[in-house]
Protein backbone atom coordinates (compact mmCIF):
# COMPACT_ATOMS: atom_id res chain seq x y z
CA UNK A 1 0.00 0.00 0.00
CA UNK A 2 2.10 2.49 -0.97
CA UNK A 3 -0.47 4.93 -2.44
CA UNK A 4 -1.34 8.09 -0.52
CA UNK A 5 -4.00 6.71 1.51
CA UNK A 6 -7.61 8.66 1.11
CA UNK A 7 -9.80 10.41 3.67
CA UNK A 8 -12.02 8.00 5.47
CA UNK A 9 -14.81 10.08 4.66
CA UNK A 10 -14.71 10.36 1.54
CA UNK A 11 -15.00 6.52 1.03
CA UNK A 12 -17.94 4.81 0.59
CA UNK A 13 -19.45 2.80 3.40
CA UNK A 14 -20.95 -0.52 3.07
CA UNK A 15 -22.10 -0.82 6.50
CA UNK A 16 -22.15 0.73 9.93
CA UNK A 17 -22.13 -0.55 13.62
CA UNK A 18 -23.46 2.24 15.83
CA UNK A 19 -24.20 2.10 19.87
CA UNK A 20 -24.39 -1.80 19.57
CA UNK A 21 -24.30 -4.14 22.39
CA UNK A 22 -25.29 -7.61 22.34
CA UNK A 23 -26.58 -9.93 25.30
CA UNK A 24 -25.88 -14.14 25.21
CA UNK A 25 -28.92 -14.34 28.36
CA UNK A 26 -27.60 -11.82 30.80
CA UNK A 27 -23.84 -11.95 29.72
CA UNK A 28 -22.94 -8.80 27.42
CA UNK A 29 -20.97 -9.93 24.76
CA UNK A 30 -20.30 -6.48 22.92
CA UNK A 31 -20.09 -3.01 24.60
CA UNK A 32 -21.18 0.02 22.46
CA UNK A 33 -19.32 -0.94 19.23
CA UNK A 34 -19.71 2.12 16.84
CA UNK A 35 -17.43 0.74 13.21
CA UNK A 36 -17.43 1.53 10.07
CA UNK A 37 -17.59 -0.71 7.21
CA UNK A 38 -15.98 0.51 4.01
CA UNK A 39 -17.33 -0.69 0.60
CA UNK A 40 -15.16 -2.99 -1.30
CA UNK A 41 -12.85 -3.35 1.48
CA UNK A 42 -11.31 -5.85 3.41
CA UNK A 43 -12.06 -4.92 6.90
CA UNK A 44 -9.88 -7.45 9.76
CA UNK A 45 -11.30 -8.11 13.41
CA UNK A 46 -8.48 -9.09 15.48
CA UNK A 47 -8.11 -9.36 19.02
CA UNK A 48 -7.83 -12.39 21.82
CA UNK A 49 -10.25 -15.36 22.21
CA UNK A 50 -13.25 -14.15 23.94
CA UNK A 51 -13.16 -10.88 22.94
CA UNK A 52 -15.88 -10.93 20.49
CA UNK A 53 -14.49 -10.59 17.26
CA UNK A 54 -16.78 -13.15 16.35
CA UNK A 55 -19.98 -12.48 18.25
CA UNK A 56 -19.89 -9.13 16.65
CA UNK A 57 -19.16 -10.85 13.01
CA UNK A 58 -22.56 -12.87 13.48
CA UNK A 59 -24.74 -10.09 13.99
CA UNK A 60 -24.03 -9.02 10.83
CA UNK A 61 -26.32 -11.71 9.52
CA UNK A 62 -28.20 -12.05 12.25
CA UNK A 63 -27.15 -15.88 12.87
CA UNK A 64 -27.36 -14.98 16.74
CA UNK A 65 -31.31 -14.93 16.24
CA UNK A 66 -30.64 -18.92 16.09
CA UNK A 67 -30.63 -20.06 19.58
CA UNK A 68 -32.92 -18.65 22.00
CA UNK A 69 -31.70 -15.55 24.76
CA UNK A 70 -29.93 -13.27 22.45
CA UNK A 71 -30.14 -9.85 22.09
CA UNK A 72 -29.11 -6.98 20.44
CA UNK A 73 -29.18 -3.27 21.18
CA UNK A 74 -28.75 -0.52 18.99
CA UNK A 75 -28.22 -1.24 14.96
CA UNK A 76 -25.86 -2.26 12.23
CA UNK A 77 -26.80 0.02 9.34
CA UNK A 78 -26.61 -1.47 5.91
CA UNK A 79 -26.33 1.10 2.97
CA UNK A 80 -26.98 2.31 0.38
CA UNK A 81 -30.55 1.29 1.16
CA UNK A 82 -29.62 2.51 5.03
CA UNK A 83 -31.68 -0.23 6.51
CA UNK A 84 -31.28 -1.45 10.14
CA UNK A 85 -30.41 -4.92 9.59
CA UNK A 86 -31.24 -6.06 13.15
CA UNK A 87 -34.61 -4.10 13.83
CA UNK A 88 -37.06 -7.00 14.73
CA UNK A 89 -39.19 -6.24 11.69
CA UNK A 90 -36.24 -7.40 9.38
CA UNK A 91 -37.16 -10.88 8.12
CA UNK A 92 -33.02 -12.37 9.33
CA UNK A 93 -33.67 -14.93 6.21
CA UNK A 94 -33.79 -11.03 4.14
CA UNK A 95 -30.65 -10.37 5.63
CA UNK A 96 -28.65 -13.24 4.66
CA UNK A 97 -29.75 -13.19 1.38
CA UNK A 98 -27.83 -10.10 0.98
CA UNK A 99 -24.84 -11.20 3.19
CA UNK A 100 -23.14 -14.64 3.00
CA UNK A 101 -20.44 -16.35 5.53
CA UNK A 102 -17.68 -18.85 5.25
CA UNK A 103 -17.05 -20.72 8.39
CA UNK A 104 -14.10 -21.90 10.52
CA UNK A 105 -14.36 -24.76 10.03
CA UNK A 106 -15.31 -25.99 6.29
CA UNK A 107 -19.21 -27.17 6.37
CA UNK A 108 -19.89 -28.55 3.09
CA UNK A 109 -23.23 -30.06 2.65
CA UNK A 110 -24.10 -33.78 1.78
CA UNK A 111 -24.85 -32.80 -1.80
CA UNK A 112 -22.61 -32.67 -4.89
CA UNK A 113 -19.92 -30.14 -5.33
CA UNK A 114 -22.56 -28.80 -7.91
CA UNK A 115 -25.41 -28.87 -5.56
CA UNK A 116 -23.41 -27.57 -3.02
CA UNK A 117 -22.67 -24.36 -4.74
CA UNK A 118 -26.04 -24.29 -6.46
CA UNK A 119 -27.58 -24.16 -3.01
CA UNK A 120 -27.97 -20.96 -1.81
CA UNK A 121 -29.73 -20.31 -5.53
CA UNK A 122 -31.95 -23.12 -5.54
CA UNK A 123 -33.13 -21.67 -1.79
CA UNK A 124 -33.72 -18.30 -3.66
CA UNK A 125 -35.82 -20.72 -6.06
CA UNK A 126 -33.53 -20.50 -9.28
CA UNK A 127 -34.02 -23.70 -10.74
CA UNK A 128 -33.20 -23.66 -14.30
CA UNK A 129 -30.56 -25.88 -15.55
CA UNK A 130 -28.89 -23.53 -17.90
CA UNK A 131 -28.97 -20.76 -15.23
CA UNK A 132 -27.73 -22.44 -12.14
CA UNK A 133 -24.63 -23.91 -14.52
CA UNK A 134 -23.74 -20.98 -15.31
CA UNK A 135 -23.35 -19.08 -12.02
CA UNK A 136 -21.81 -22.42 -10.71
CA UNK A 137 -19.08 -21.95 -12.99
CA UNK A 138 -18.94 -18.49 -12.53
CA UNK A 139 -18.69 -18.75 -8.79
CA UNK A 140 -16.07 -21.53 -8.63
CA UNK A 141 -13.78 -19.43 -11.01
CA UNK A 142 -13.95 -17.00 -8.77
CA UNK A 143 -13.05 -19.30 -5.94
CA UNK A 144 -10.06 -20.52 -7.86
CA UNK A 145 -11.90 -23.77 -7.56
CA UNK A 146 -12.91 -24.14 -11.29
CA UNK A 147 -10.27 -25.78 -12.49
CA UNK A 148 -9.49 -28.49 -9.86
CA UNK A 149 -13.70 -29.74 -9.84
CA UNK A 150 -14.83 -29.09 -13.82
CA UNK A 151 -14.56 -32.56 -14.30
CA UNK A 152 -16.60 -33.90 -11.53
CA UNK A 153 -19.41 -31.74 -10.78
CA UNK A 154 -21.07 -34.40 -9.73
CA UNK A 155 -18.89 -36.06 -6.79
CA UNK A 156 -19.71 -35.43 -3.61
CA UNK A 157 -17.94 -32.74 -1.44
CA UNK A 158 -16.92 -34.41 0.85
CA UNK A 159 -14.29 -36.17 -1.15
CA UNK A 160 -12.42 -33.01 -1.90
CA UNK A 161 -9.65 -31.98 0.50
CA UNK A 162 -9.73 -29.56 3.24
CA UNK A 163 -8.14 -26.53 1.40
CA UNK A 164 -10.60 -27.28 -1.52
CA UNK A 165 -13.77 -27.65 1.22
CA UNK A 166 -13.15 -24.45 2.15
CA UNK A 167 -12.92 -22.49 -1.10
CA UNK A 168 -16.00 -24.79 -2.22
CA UNK A 169 -17.31 -23.03 0.41
CA UNK A 170 -16.06 -19.79 -0.39
CA UNK A 171 -17.90 -20.46 -3.71
CA UNK A 172 -21.25 -20.91 -2.21
CA UNK A 173 -20.89 -18.06 -0.77
CA UNK A 174 -19.95 -15.88 -3.70
CA UNK A 175 -22.80 -17.82 -6.08
CA UNK A 176 -25.45 -15.30 -4.53
CA UNK A 177 -23.38 -12.45 -5.12
CA UNK A 178 -23.79 -11.48 -1.97
CA UNK A 179 -23.08 -7.51 -1.05
CA UNK A 180 -20.68 -8.62 2.10
CA UNK A 181 -18.97 -11.54 2.43
CA UNK A 182 -18.25 -12.80 6.50
CA UNK A 183 -15.44 -14.74 6.99
CA UNK A 184 -14.97 -16.36 10.50
CA UNK A 185 -11.46 -17.35 10.83
CA UNK A 186 -11.55 -18.87 7.54
CA UNK A 187 -8.22 -20.65 7.61
CA UNK A 188 -7.67 -21.91 11.07
CA UNK A 189 -8.41 -25.38 10.36
CA UNK A 190 -6.19 -25.46 6.89
CA UNK A 191 -2.46 -25.86 6.04
CA UNK A 192 -0.14 -23.27 5.15
CA UNK A 193 -0.57 -24.15 1.56
CA UNK A 194 -4.30 -24.25 1.50
CA UNK A 195 -4.50 -20.64 3.60
CA UNK A 196 -2.21 -18.83 1.35
CA UNK A 197 -4.20 -19.52 -1.49
CA UNK A 198 -7.44 -18.84 0.49
CA UNK A 199 -5.53 -15.53 1.51
CA UNK A 200 -4.89 -14.84 -2.28
CA UNK A 201 -8.77 -15.26 -2.66
CA UNK A 202 -9.68 -12.91 -0.29
CA UNK A 203 -7.36 -9.96 -1.92
CA UNK A 204 -8.51 -10.79 -5.33
CA UNK A 205 -12.91 -10.77 -4.13
CA UNK A 206 -12.16 -7.61 -2.51
CA UNK A 207 -13.18 -6.07 -5.98
CA UNK A 208 -15.99 -7.60 -6.45
CA UNK A 209 -17.59 -7.52 -2.90
CA UNK A 210 -16.84 -5.86 0.53
CA UNK A 211 -15.44 -8.46 2.63
CA UNK A 212 -15.40 -8.86 7.10
CA UNK A 213 -12.74 -10.97 8.03
CA UNK A 214 -12.43 -12.42 11.73
CA UNK A 215 -8.81 -14.13 12.00
CA UNK A 216 -6.78 -14.90 15.16
CA UNK A 217 -3.31 -14.65 13.26
CA UNK A 218 -2.04 -11.49 12.73
CA UNK A 219 -0.19 -11.88 10.06
CA UNK A 220 -2.68 -12.67 8.14
CA UNK A 221 -4.53 -9.53 9.07
CA UNK A 222 -1.80 -7.49 8.05
CA UNK A 223 -1.51 -9.61 4.76
CA UNK A 224 -5.06 -9.36 3.72
CA UNK A 225 -7.05 -6.46 5.08
CA UNK A 226 -6.94 -2.58 4.47
CA UNK A 227 -8.46 -1.72 7.93
CA UNK A 228 -8.27 -3.81 10.86
CA UNK A 229 -10.31 -3.24 14.36
CA UNK A 230 -8.50 -3.89 17.73
CA UNK A 231 -11.46 -6.05 19.72
CA UNK A 232 -10.68 -6.41 23.46
CA UNK A 233 -13.42 -8.23 26.12
CA UNK A 234 -16.57 -6.85 24.33
CA UNK A 235 -15.21 -3.41 23.33
CA UNK A 236 -13.58 -1.89 19.99
CA UNK A 237 -9.92 -0.66 21.35
CA UNK A 238 -8.74 0.66 17.86
CA UNK A 239 -9.79 0.45 14.31
CA UNK A 240 -8.02 2.27 11.53
CA UNK A 241 -5.99 1.31 8.39
CA UNK A 242 -4.06 -2.00 8.80
CA UNK A 243 -0.67 -0.28 8.25
CA UNK A 244 -1.50 2.14 10.97
CA UNK A 245 -2.73 0.02 13.34
CA UNK A 246 0.44 -2.73 12.76
CA UNK A 247 2.80 0.22 12.54
CA UNK A 248 1.80 3.12 14.50
CA UNK A 249 -1.04 2.06 17.26
CA UNK A 250 -2.51 4.88 19.00
CA UNK A 251 -3.75 2.78 21.52
CA UNK A 252 -1.04 1.01 23.73
CA UNK A 253 -3.78 -1.87 24.57
CA UNK A 254 -3.44 -2.73 20.62
CA UNK A 255 0.46 -2.01 20.51
CA UNK A 256 0.77 -4.42 23.05
CA UNK A 257 -1.11 -7.12 21.77
CA UNK A 258 0.33 -6.37 18.18
CA UNK A 259 3.75 -6.98 19.37
CA UNK A 260 3.08 -9.78 21.07
CA UNK A 261 3.49 -8.76 24.92
CA UNK A 262 -0.20 -9.40 25.73
CA UNK A 263 -3.25 -11.97 24.42
CA UNK B 1 9.11 -57.34 50.52
CA UNK B 2 9.49 -57.99 47.24
CA UNK B 3 8.08 -61.18 47.06
CA UNK B 4 4.67 -59.53 48.83
CA UNK B 5 4.28 -57.57 45.72
CA UNK B 6 4.69 -60.07 43.30
CA UNK B 7 2.06 -62.14 45.38
CA UNK B 8 -0.32 -59.16 45.58
CA UNK B 9 0.51 -58.49 41.69
CA UNK B 10 -0.21 -62.22 40.66
CA UNK B 11 -3.94 -62.59 43.11
CA UNK B 12 -4.69 -59.30 40.79
CA UNK B 13 -3.28 -60.86 37.89
CA UNK B 14 -5.98 -63.87 38.69
CA UNK B 15 -8.74 -61.70 39.51
CA UNK B 16 -8.59 -59.90 36.22
CA UNK B 17 -8.85 -63.00 34.33
CA UNK B 18 -11.69 -64.36 36.14
CA UNK B 19 -13.68 -61.07 35.22
CA UNK B 20 -12.22 -61.04 31.71
CA UNK B 21 -13.53 -65.12 31.89
CA UNK B 22 -16.82 -64.15 32.89
CA UNK B 23 -17.40 -61.13 30.82
CA UNK B 24 -16.40 -63.80 27.46
CA UNK B 25 -19.19 -66.11 28.75
CA UNK B 26 -21.81 -63.40 28.83
CA UNK B 27 -21.05 -62.66 25.84
CA UNK B 28 -20.77 -66.15 24.33
CA UNK B 29 -24.08 -66.74 25.91
CA UNK B 30 -25.91 -64.15 22.56
CA UNK B 31 -23.59 -65.61 20.42
CA UNK B 32 -23.93 -69.48 21.22
CA UNK B 33 -27.60 -68.98 21.59
CA UNK B 34 -27.50 -67.38 17.71
CA UNK B 35 -25.48 -70.69 16.39
CA UNK B 36 -28.03 -72.87 18.27
CA UNK B 37 -31.30 -71.25 17.07
CA UNK B 38 -29.18 -71.64 12.93
CA UNK B 39 -28.65 -75.26 14.29
CA UNK B 40 -31.97 -76.24 15.27
CA UNK B 41 -33.78 -74.64 11.95
CA UNK B 42 -31.05 -75.79 9.33
CA UNK B 43 -31.25 -79.68 11.27
CA UNK B 44 -34.64 -79.44 11.04
CA UNK B 45 -35.31 -77.92 7.73
CA UNK B 46 -32.83 -80.67 6.21
CA UNK B 47 -35.47 -82.74 7.55
CA UNK B 48 -37.72 -81.26 5.79
CA UNK B 49 -36.14 -81.02 2.84
CA UNK B 50 -35.59 -84.52 2.34
CA UNK B 51 -39.34 -85.03 1.95
CA UNK B 52 -40.23 -81.91 -0.14
CA UNK B 53 -38.17 -80.88 -2.83
CA UNK B 54 -36.74 -77.41 -2.30
CA UNK B 55 -38.08 -76.32 -6.21
CA UNK B 56 -41.54 -77.08 -4.80
CA UNK B 57 -41.42 -74.64 -1.92
CA UNK B 58 -39.93 -72.25 -3.98
CA UNK B 59 -42.51 -72.81 -6.91
CA UNK B 60 -45.92 -74.11 -5.76
CA UNK B 61 -48.88 -72.36 -5.00
CA UNK B 62 -50.20 -74.01 -2.98
CA UNK B 63 -49.80 -74.01 1.19
CA UNK B 64 -51.57 -76.88 2.42
CA UNK B 65 -49.32 -79.37 4.73
CA UNK B 66 -52.89 -80.63 6.84
CA UNK B 67 -54.65 -82.21 4.15
CA UNK B 68 -54.01 -85.30 2.79
CA UNK B 69 -52.95 -83.82 -1.03
CA UNK B 70 -49.68 -81.55 1.01
CA UNK B 71 -48.46 -78.70 -1.25
CA UNK B 72 -45.66 -76.47 0.59
CA UNK B 73 -45.76 -73.26 -1.66
CA UNK B 74 -43.78 -71.07 1.04
CA UNK B 75 -44.66 -67.86 -1.64
CA UNK B 76 -48.50 -68.04 -0.07
CA UNK B 77 -47.30 -67.55 3.18
CA UNK B 78 -44.56 -65.15 1.98
CA UNK B 79 -47.04 -62.96 0.56
CA UNK B 80 -49.30 -62.47 3.35
CA UNK B 81 -45.75 -61.28 5.34
CA UNK B 82 -45.14 -59.44 2.05
CA UNK B 83 -48.30 -57.64 1.93
CA UNK B 84 -48.74 -56.72 5.55
CA UNK B 85 -45.34 -55.67 5.68
CA UNK B 86 -46.03 -53.54 3.23
CA UNK B 87 -49.34 -51.68 4.36
CA UNK B 88 -47.03 -50.82 7.43
CA UNK B 89 -44.03 -49.64 6.07
CA UNK B 90 -46.26 -47.23 4.05
CA UNK B 91 -47.75 -45.80 7.56
CA UNK B 92 -44.69 -46.37 9.36
CA UNK B 93 -42.13 -44.67 7.08
CA UNK B 94 -43.89 -41.63 6.21
CA UNK B 95 -45.26 -41.08 10.11
CA UNK B 96 -41.95 -41.88 11.18
CA UNK B 97 -39.89 -39.38 9.16
CA UNK B 98 -42.49 -36.45 9.49
CA UNK B 99 -42.14 -37.28 13.76
CA UNK B 100 -38.52 -37.40 13.38
CA UNK B 101 -38.15 -34.05 11.85
CA UNK B 102 -40.21 -32.30 13.49
CA UNK B 103 -38.60 -33.53 16.60
CA UNK B 104 -35.41 -32.83 15.73
CA UNK B 105 -35.83 -29.32 13.75
CA UNK B 106 -39.38 -27.58 14.82
CA UNK B 107 -40.21 -28.80 18.33
CA UNK B 108 -38.95 -26.62 21.31
CA UNK B 109 -36.91 -28.38 23.79
CA UNK B 110 -39.96 -29.00 25.90
CA UNK B 111 -42.04 -30.23 23.38
CA UNK B 112 -39.81 -32.87 22.34
CA UNK B 113 -39.45 -33.67 26.40
CA UNK B 114 -42.60 -34.16 26.57
CA UNK B 115 -43.58 -36.04 23.04
CA UNK B 116 -40.47 -38.58 22.86
CA UNK B 117 -41.14 -40.17 26.42
CA UNK B 118 -44.77 -40.50 25.05
CA UNK B 119 -44.00 -41.81 21.42
CA UNK B 120 -41.52 -44.07 23.02
CA UNK B 121 -44.55 -45.20 25.24
CA UNK B 122 -46.23 -46.84 22.02
CA UNK B 123 -43.76 -49.08 21.32
CA UNK B 124 -44.16 -50.56 24.69
CA UNK B 125 -47.57 -51.61 24.41
CA UNK B 126 -48.03 -55.35 24.20
CA UNK B 127 -48.52 -56.60 20.61
CA UNK B 128 -51.64 -58.85 21.77
CA UNK B 129 -53.22 -55.44 22.62
CA UNK B 130 -52.51 -53.91 19.07
CA UNK B 131 -53.98 -57.02 17.66
CA UNK B 132 -57.31 -56.69 19.22
CA UNK B 133 -57.36 -52.92 18.44
CA UNK B 134 -57.26 -53.85 14.88
CA UNK B 135 -59.11 -56.35 14.90
CA UNK B 136 -62.05 -54.52 17.31
CA UNK B 137 -61.72 -50.78 16.47
CA UNK B 138 -60.41 -50.92 13.13
CA UNK B 139 -61.27 -52.80 11.49
CA UNK B 140 -65.30 -52.19 12.12
CA UNK B 141 -64.10 -48.71 11.50
CA UNK B 142 -62.35 -49.36 7.93
CA UNK B 143 -65.61 -52.22 7.02
CA UNK B 144 -67.23 -48.54 6.89
CA UNK B 145 -65.13 -47.16 4.57
CA UNK B 146 -64.72 -50.77 2.54
CA UNK B 147 -67.73 -52.74 2.47
CA UNK B 148 -67.29 -56.49 2.14
CA UNK B 149 -63.91 -55.66 3.90
CA UNK B 150 -63.87 -59.28 5.57
CA UNK B 151 -63.35 -59.35 9.97
CA UNK B 152 -59.59 -60.91 9.69
CA UNK B 153 -57.19 -58.64 7.12
CA UNK B 154 -54.17 -57.82 6.34
CA UNK B 155 -54.71 -54.30 5.90
CA UNK B 156 -56.33 -53.24 9.25
CA UNK B 157 -53.37 -55.61 10.89
CA UNK B 158 -50.87 -53.95 8.63
CA UNK B 159 -51.72 -49.90 9.54
CA UNK B 160 -51.85 -51.26 13.38
CA UNK B 161 -48.14 -52.85 12.78
CA UNK B 162 -47.20 -49.58 11.31
CA UNK B 163 -48.56 -47.76 13.84
CA UNK B 164 -46.50 -49.86 15.96
CA UNK B 165 -43.32 -49.35 14.18
CA UNK B 166 -43.64 -45.63 14.30
CA UNK B 167 -41.34 -44.95 17.15
CA UNK B 168 -39.19 -47.17 15.96
CA UNK B 169 -38.59 -45.29 12.90
CA UNK B 170 -39.50 -41.87 14.33
CA UNK B 171 -36.70 -42.10 17.19
CA UNK B 172 -33.98 -43.58 15.43
CA UNK B 173 -33.95 -41.15 12.97
CA UNK B 174 -34.50 -37.87 15.20
CA UNK B 175 -31.18 -39.39 16.44
CA UNK B 176 -29.43 -39.65 13.54
CA UNK B 177 -30.62 -36.00 12.57
CA UNK B 178 -29.95 -34.38 15.79
CA UNK B 179 -26.33 -35.75 15.35
CA UNK B 180 -25.87 -34.01 12.03
CA UNK B 181 -23.49 -31.06 12.88
CA UNK B 182 -24.80 -27.66 13.65
CA UNK B 183 -22.54 -26.61 11.59
CA UNK B 184 -23.74 -27.59 8.34
CA UNK B 185 -27.39 -26.02 9.87
CA UNK B 186 -25.56 -22.89 10.11
CA UNK B 187 -24.65 -23.04 6.78
CA UNK B 188 -27.76 -23.81 5.51
CA UNK B 189 -29.05 -20.83 7.23
CA UNK B 190 -26.48 -18.54 6.54
CA UNK B 191 -27.02 -19.08 2.83
CA UNK B 192 -30.62 -17.92 3.42
CA UNK B 193 -32.62 -20.92 3.98
CA UNK B 194 -35.35 -21.52 5.92
CA UNK B 195 -36.06 -24.45 8.79
CA UNK B 196 -38.03 -26.59 6.42
CA UNK B 197 -35.17 -26.16 3.78
CA UNK B 198 -32.57 -26.61 6.07
CA UNK B 199 -34.31 -29.80 7.61
CA UNK B 200 -35.24 -31.35 3.96
CA UNK B 201 -32.28 -30.37 1.96
CA UNK B 202 -29.15 -30.31 4.37
CA UNK B 203 -30.25 -32.30 8.26
CA UNK B 204 -32.10 -34.88 6.03
CA UNK B 205 -29.35 -35.96 3.63
CA UNK B 206 -27.16 -35.28 5.81
CA UNK B 207 -29.01 -38.40 8.42
CA UNK B 208 -29.20 -40.72 5.51
CA UNK B 209 -27.20 -43.55 6.87
CA UNK B 210 -29.41 -43.57 10.17
CA UNK B 211 -32.45 -42.65 8.60
CA UNK B 212 -32.03 -46.11 6.24
CA UNK B 213 -30.84 -47.71 9.53
CA UNK B 214 -34.15 -46.88 11.48
CA UNK B 215 -36.22 -47.74 8.18
CA UNK B 216 -34.40 -50.92 7.87
CA UNK B 217 -34.96 -52.35 11.40
CA UNK B 218 -38.55 -51.16 10.67
CA UNK B 219 -38.78 -53.73 8.04
CA UNK B 220 -38.02 -56.26 10.47
CA UNK B 221 -39.98 -55.71 13.20
CA UNK B 222 -42.67 -56.25 10.61
CA UNK B 223 -41.48 -59.00 8.74
CA UNK B 224 -41.07 -60.60 12.08
CA UNK B 225 -44.57 -59.18 13.63
CA UNK B 226 -46.86 -62.56 14.87
CA UNK B 227 -49.44 -61.25 17.29
CA UNK B 228 -51.01 -58.55 15.37
CA UNK B 229 -51.05 -60.70 12.28
CA UNK B 230 -52.11 -63.81 14.46
CA UNK B 231 -55.06 -62.03 15.56
CA UNK B 232 -56.27 -59.82 12.86
CA UNK B 233 -54.93 -60.88 9.72
CA UNK B 234 -56.64 -64.20 10.29
CA UNK B 235 -54.57 -67.90 10.08
CA UNK B 236 -55.79 -69.14 6.09
CA UNK B 237 -53.29 -69.14 3.98
CA UNK B 238 -54.04 -67.20 1.22
CA UNK B 239 -51.99 -66.59 -1.68
CA UNK B 240 -52.74 -63.01 -2.57
CA UNK B 241 -51.39 -59.61 -2.79
CA UNK B 242 -54.44 -57.59 -1.64
CA UNK B 243 -54.24 -55.96 1.56
CA UNK B 244 -58.40 -56.40 2.02
CA UNK B 245 -58.13 -59.78 2.04
CA UNK B 246 -57.41 -62.32 4.90
CA UNK B 247 -54.49 -64.34 4.87
CA UNK B 248 -51.61 -65.89 7.35
CA UNK B 249 -48.44 -64.87 7.23
CA UNK B 250 -45.09 -66.98 7.77
CA UNK B 251 -44.98 -65.74 11.30
CA UNK B 252 -49.07 -66.35 11.96
CA UNK B 253 -48.66 -70.21 10.49
CA UNK B 254 -45.74 -71.00 13.03
CA UNK B 255 -47.72 -70.30 15.53
CA UNK B 256 -50.24 -72.16 14.66
CA UNK B 257 -48.87 -75.13 14.00
CA UNK B 258 -46.56 -74.61 17.50
CA UNK B 259 -49.86 -74.53 19.44
CA UNK B 260 -50.27 -77.83 18.42
CA UNK B 261 -52.49 -78.47 15.53
CA UNK B 262 -49.76 -80.88 13.61
CA UNK B 263 -48.05 -84.04 15.74
CA UNK B 264 -44.92 -83.68 15.93
CA UNK B 265 -42.32 -85.28 13.78
CA UNK B 266 -44.79 -85.25 10.72
CA UNK B 267 -43.75 -83.38 7.68
CA UNK B 268 -46.66 -80.94 8.86
CA UNK B 269 -44.88 -80.07 11.74
CA UNK B 270 -41.34 -79.63 10.02
CA UNK B 271 -42.54 -76.79 8.01
CA UNK B 272 -42.55 -74.54 10.55
CA UNK B 273 -38.97 -74.19 10.66
CA UNK B 274 -38.34 -74.42 7.06
CA UNK B 275 -40.77 -71.16 7.15
CA UNK B 276 -38.66 -70.59 10.63
CA UNK B 277 -35.24 -70.65 8.19
CA UNK B 278 -37.36 -68.38 5.41
CA UNK B 279 -38.36 -65.85 7.93
CA UNK B 280 -34.47 -65.65 9.61
CA UNK B 281 -33.16 -65.28 5.73
CA UNK B 282 -35.38 -62.62 5.12
CA UNK B 283 -34.56 -60.70 8.09
CA UNK B 284 -30.79 -61.63 7.72
CA UNK B 285 -31.04 -59.95 4.02
CA UNK B 286 -32.74 -56.85 5.34
CA UNK B 287 -30.28 -56.75 7.92
CA UNK B 288 -27.24 -56.49 5.72
CA UNK B 289 -28.80 -54.28 3.28
CA UNK B 290 -28.97 -51.80 6.19
CA UNK B 291 -25.07 -52.32 6.90
CA UNK B 292 -24.29 -51.96 3.33
CA UNK B 293 -26.26 -48.65 3.27
CA UNK B 294 -25.13 -47.37 5.83
CA UNK B 295 -21.35 -48.15 4.86
CA UNK B 296 -22.24 -46.24 1.70
CA UNK B 297 -24.08 -43.38 2.89
CA UNK B 298 -21.82 -42.75 6.26
CA UNK B 299 -20.76 -39.35 6.17
CA UNK B 300 -17.41 -38.12 6.95
CA UNK B 301 -18.06 -34.64 9.68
Amino acid sequence: MAEPKPALDTLPLKARASALDFYYGDFQALKKIDMPIYEKRVTALIGPSGCGKSTFLRCFNRMHDLYPGNRYVGEISLHPDNVNLLDKSVDPIEVRMRLSMVFQKPNPFPKTIFENVAYGLRVRGVNRRAVLEEKVEEALRAAALWNEVKDRLQDMAFNLSGGQQQRLCIARALATEPEILLFDEPTSALDPIATASIEELITELKQRVTILIVTHNMQQAARVSDFTAYMYIGELVEFGWTDDIFIKPKNPQTEAYITGRFG
Amino acid sequence: MSANRLSHRASRHVKERIIESILFLAALVSVATTLGIVYILVKESVVFFNQVPLWDFLTDTQWTPLFDDAHFGIIVLLSGTLVSSGVALAVAIPLGTLIAIYLSEFASARAREFAKPVLELLSGVPTIIYGYFALLFLTPLLQKLIPGLPGFNLLSAGIVMGIMIVPYVASISEDAMRAVPMSLREGSYAMGATRLQTALKVVFPGALSGVAAAYILGISRAVGETMILAVAAGMQPNLTWNPTESAATITAFIVQVALGDLPHGSVGYQTIFAAGLTLMLLTLVFNVLGHVMRRRFREQY
